[in-house]
């Protein structure tokens, strides 16, 4: 139902359907004919071809090294990629190339996929539109789907397309971009509020966020390290396990992995029935800026898991509303002890400036950073203040724990999984989201996102269905701290119900190469 | 990029906080060398101020001084204390810096589970209560030699915590005399050190190493004085102090300025200063680490909260690998200074101040026992030559007990022949002096070789006796007229004929029993 996924066309390679060479040439021709979206900051063509060459290899001596072998992959470029530029879309490392893989990317590779590039985010991670980076904005692909296009043609109001495209939400927009429009077959994000969550739901993906703990940050270029998350994009809940599989796990690098046994490899049961399962909803989560649409989408899906015979409760969460501000708090904080490195010595950006240390420290910080940045290094340099230190760093520790403890006392109500929105409507167009500045849009974007953040859970965005306007909506799906299998298992039955269809693209990929290549390759048949 | 700066990030170091206070200081004139020591009495041992004897003038205030240390002692590890790479006296500059050495993004800290043993072992030593639960901070400030722009340390919940250390302080006219005293220890903390900046002032450039793997051991002093009975000074504090002379020279001097400044009307700022072994003063410091950085710690969020366990709380089925066990640690303590001290004293009788001086002698405590164990002489006998004579030769020639051509063999059996009045004690010098010019000899072989055994034979000592009275008729003559101590002179003549193989008690026998005949 959701195109061709990394399990088919893995399935595909196994049975030497296409090689993948092949498959890596096809997603680098998408790559160069979706360039406008603007999802790739690096693309590493070579690179992907000379491990496509060495997949192939593996494949014809049967020794693949499993489901990822030869999988085209893109990973948000906020990951340090050994010989390939790193920027966080920043000028502050433009022209970074990191000596080292980050242990998530390691891990990919080790697995045989293929590397098709890096791809575009908020500069450091830091928004909820993918419009903020210095390489320019992401832009949806679901601005040129046909689905979107005809509701257009309907809408008598709508004005010039070309400049009415969409955002893709963010921070990770690149990546979901490049998942999207079928440039790659799963990517990296990262997840520090919502920035996988959010991009996956306004993109028609799958989003997932694992437990803090389960994945290594190692090499990821951190925004807030105690609530940074690797994330994982695909087109259904089945890829996204496949790639958890191969990413989760302790990492003697990351001192905050957890070192019991995860079950592996994430095989995801298809549920056949929903009647033991209890499913929660926060009502704090229903806000007066909740698009109808979304609402009733949500209150549906929530009728639909009752009519399975599932038990749904209405839960509360009563922090919630603290998240926001919580949250500022504890980012801008961490942000402004995280960004001190970047001073222009050793790696990146240094300004001309060479009259004292401090007043190069100073240039090079002005001219490396956006305003956003600069703005959260303000911020958070403000709360660390001996002065404020207790009244707002200290205050916002404790009311991250009071979240926290909301997510534990639902849990042991009983309830398996949370369900709520994932964001507050579907994608707007950039000139929309531009009329207001990135704090309020992060603060808004995020509000049912960040809370699952603070509190270490595994969370997922599923896609359910299109707007009224073409365009894609998702749900969340929270999970108890490294349950993570069992929301998935969840996800997926869910994912079944909701048949959320494949974006068309027909129109923007001239040729239809790519569906075609979906219609061929849907018919594949599966080995389980 | 082509940076012109080099840097590096620093390994683990412990830094202990000793809160020293208590001493209380005279009002006087403007300080001068030879008043200096009286003031670090005062200020530096806790509690009783050695010197206060002294009656302040009428009219005058009585002022007290605080001191509080802060000590930077590198672990000896073979790792830094977040990262993998090594650590190496002398190495070439930036060679041993691992990416997180360097700061780069993305890189995470991994705590060295040596380092933390060696935090552990430290608290145990110094009385410590070790905290089974322990945090690590960030302190930020911006320094080119700090590249993450904050340390990694443990401010809010450090390692270990409450300690104390006994120690001695000479004192006395010949400061033979040994005062114990007790230093409070506020806390132990695990800190990352920062790397080492190079100012090449000629070309206006820093040259930054991040090996810094230099053995060594730092010490900051916060010092202030007030009057007695009155709330604490505001205080300073003196930086980078790296021998025990210039850290009680600058004490001495701060405390000393503090005083005047105050006399004078001026006022303490909360300052850090730094001190000019040349000039022998301190001096407000502008750099680095005298600016005052106004942020405070941050938890470091990429370290979970250190856990340590005891045999109480170890989980059953651990992972040894993964746990740390304090009471496993105390097990390996070695015998602590002041039990070693006191066990000499119990043991051999020997006073407390020779106690110190054979356990403040690298080797020379291991000497001793060695010397012991093989000889059958006196300890006090041993503890005399091994204090006098060998620690002298080895003070005089400038070399570590380690180098010594006289092995702890060799003076054992010299103090057997000595004991089994086999030589004399002169003879015996004359044999040390032998042993020390390490040509292989034993003292035996020496013994013989120079003839040097004690004259047992009664008869030829007392025929010696007669010719040595016979050739000296004045000495007789004076004796017999009433000058007693003449018989001195007699009885170093014989021992000269003799060469020094006689006992001089028995020659003294014999000449008092021949005169009086």
């Amino acid at each position: 139902q959701s195109g061709s996924s990394l399990r088919i066309v893995s399935a595909a390679l196994k049975q030497g359907q296409i090689t993948p060479t092949e498959l890596c040439q096809k997603c680098l021709s998408l790559i160069k004919k979706t360039k406008f979206l603007n999802a790739y900051i690096t693309v590493s063509e070579e690179v992907a071809l000379k491990q496509a060459e060495e997949s192939e290899k593996r494949y014809k001596n049967g020794q693949s090294l499993g489901d990822l072998d030869g999988i085209p992959v893109a990973v948000k470029d906020n990951f340090s990629t050994s010989g390939i530029e790193t920027t966080c879309a920043s000028n502050m490392l433009k022209g970074y190339i990191p000596p080292y893989n980050a242990t998530v990317v390691q891990k990919l590779l080790d697995q045989g996929a293929l590397l098709m590039g890096k791809t575009n985010l908020d500069e450091f991670a830091m928004g909820s539109g993918s419009t903020d980076g210095v390489f320019g904005p992401v832009k949806n692909p679901w601005s040129y789907s046909k689905q979107y296009r005809e509701k257009r043609k309907q809408n008598p109001h709508s004005k010039n397309e070309d400049s009415d495209w969409l955002i893709t939400g963010g921070s990770s927009g690149g990546s979901a971009a490049a998942v999207s429009a079928f440039t790659c077959y799963a990517a990296l994000g990262s997840d520090t509020g919502g920035s996988t969550r959010n991009p996956a739901a306004h993109c028609g993906l799958v989003g997932f966020k694992p437990s803090y703990g389960l994945v290594s940050r190692h090499g990821l270029i951190p925004l807030v390290n105690s609530m940074d998350v690797p994330g994982i994009l695909t087109r259904c809940v089945d890829d996204a396990a496949i790639v958890l599989g191969a990413l989760a796990g302790p990492d003697p690098k990351d001192s905050t992995t957890v070192h019991d046994p995860i079950n592996k490899p994430f095989m995801l049961p298809s549920l056949a029935d929903v009647s033991k399962l209890c499913i929660g909803i926060p009502k704090e989560y229903l806000v007066p800026e909740l698009s109808s649409e979304v609402r009733s989408l949500w209150s549906k899906a929530a009728d639909l898991f009752e009519s399975e015979g599932a038990k749904v409760l209405e839960v509360s969460l009563p922090h919630t509303s603290y998240s926001i501000v919580c949250y500022h708090v504890l980012c801008t904080s961490e942000v402004a002890s995280n960004m001190a490195r970047f001073d222009g010595l050793q790696y990146g950006h240094r300004c001309d400036i060479d009259v004292s240390t401090e007043a190069m420290y100073a240039a090079t910080r002005r001219e490396g950073f956006n305003d956003v940045v600069r703005g959260r290094i303000l911020s958070g340099n403000f709360f660390l203040l001996k002065e404020n230190y207790e009244n707002y760093f200290v205050k916002a520790q404790k009311v991250r724990r009071l979240i926290a403890n909301d997510f534990v006392n639902a849990f042991n109500s009983g309830v398996d999984v949370l369900l709520t929105p994932t964001t507050l409507s579907e994608a707007v167009p950039y000139l929309e989201f531009i009329k207001e500045d990135n704090r309020t849009r992060s603060a808004q974007d995020d509000i049912f996102t960040q809370a699952v953040n603070m509190a270490g859970l595994p969370a997922v965005s599923i896609p359910v269905a299109l707007s009224n306007q073409g365009l894609p909506i998702g749900l969340q799906f929270i999970g108890r701290a490294f349950c993570d299998q069992q929301l998935l298992t969840v996800a997926k039955w869910f994912e079944k119900q909701v048949q959320f269809p494949v974006i068309q693209l027909q129109e923007l990929m001239d040729d239809c190469s790519a569906v075609l290549e979906n219609e061929k390759l849907a018919s594949v048949s599966l080995k389980q | 990029m082509a940076a012109p700066m080099l840097r590096w990030v620093g390994r683990g170091r412990l830094w202990t906080f000793a809160r020293v206070d208590g001493g209380s200081c005279h009002r006087r004139g403007a300080p001068t060398g030879s008043t200096s020591n009286r003031i670090r009495g005062q200020s530096s041992v806790a509690q009783q101020p050695l010197y206060t004897t002294q009656k302040p003038r009428k009219g005058e205030h009585k002022w007290a001084a605080v001191v509080g240390l802060e000590i930077h002692a590198q672990i000896s590890s073979n790792s830094k204390l977040f990262s993998g790479s090594q650590v190496r006296f002398s190495a070439p500059p930036n060679s041993l810096v691992s990416f997180f050495d360097a700061s780069l993004p993305g890189t995470l800290p991994v705590l060295n589970r040596r380092c933390v043993e060696a935090a552990v072992m430290t608290g145990l030593a110094l009385n410590c209560h070790i905290n089974k639960k322990s945090l690590f901070d960030r302190k930020h400030y911006f320094y080119a030699d700090l590249p993450a722009g904050y340390q990694i340390t443990q401010q809010r919940l450090p390692i270990a915590v409450n300690g104390s250390l006994t120690y001695g302080v000479c004192a006395g006219k010949k400061q033979s005399q040994v005062i114990p005293k007790t230093v409070r220890i506020k806390q132990i903390q695990l800190e990352q050190d920062s790397g080492k900046s190079l100012h090449d002032d000629l070309r206006s450039q820093t040259l930054i190493d991040l090996n810094r793997a230099e053995g060594q051991l730092r010490v900051d002093a916060n010092i202030s004085v007030h009057h007695p009975g009155e709330p604490l000074g505001v205080r300073t504090e003196v930086k980078n102090l790296n021998s025990i002379r210039f850290l009680a020279k600058a004490i001495d001097y701060e405390i000393q300025r503090q005083i005047d400044e105050l006399e004078n009307g001026g006022e303490i700022l909360n300052e850090t200063r730094s001190f000019h072994h040349q000039l022998g003063c301190t001096m407000s410091m502008r750099d680095k680490e005298g600016k005052q950085d106004y942020r405070w710690f941050m938890p470091e969020p990429n370290l979970p909260p250190l856990v340590l366990y005891d045999a109480t709380s170890l989980p059953a089925g651990a992972d040894p690998q993964q746990v740390i066990n304090i009471d496993q640690i105390r097990e390996t303590l070695p015998e602590l200074p002041r039990v070693t001290r006191e066990r000499l004293v119990q043991q051999y009788g020997m006073l407390l101040e020779h106690s110190f001086t054979l356990l403040n002698e690298v080797g020379l405590l291991e000497f001793f026992q060695n010397v012991i164990k093989e000889t059958r002489a006196e300890p006090k006998k041993v503890t005399s030559w091994v204090l006098n004579t060998f620690l002298g030769y080895l003070k005089q020639q400038n070399l570590a007990v380690s180098e010594s051509p006289v092995t702890p063999s060799a003076l054992a059996e010299l103090l057997d022949l000595l004991d089994s009045r086999t030589i004399s004690s002169a003879a015996a010098k004359q044999v040390f002096e032998e042993l020390w010019k390490g040509e292989g000899k034993t003292p035996g072989q020496i013994v013989s070789e120079k003839q040097l055994e004690l004259m047992e034979d009664r008869g030829s000592l007392e025929q010696l006796c007669h010719s040595v009275m016979e050739a000296h008729p004045q000495v007789v003559m004076d004796l017999k007229e009433g000058n007693p101590r003449a018989i001195n002179k007699l009885i170093g003549l014989v021992r000269k004929a003799t060469q020094s193989r006689a006992d001089p008690a028995m020659i003294k026998e014999i000449l008092e029993k021949k005169l009086s005949s």
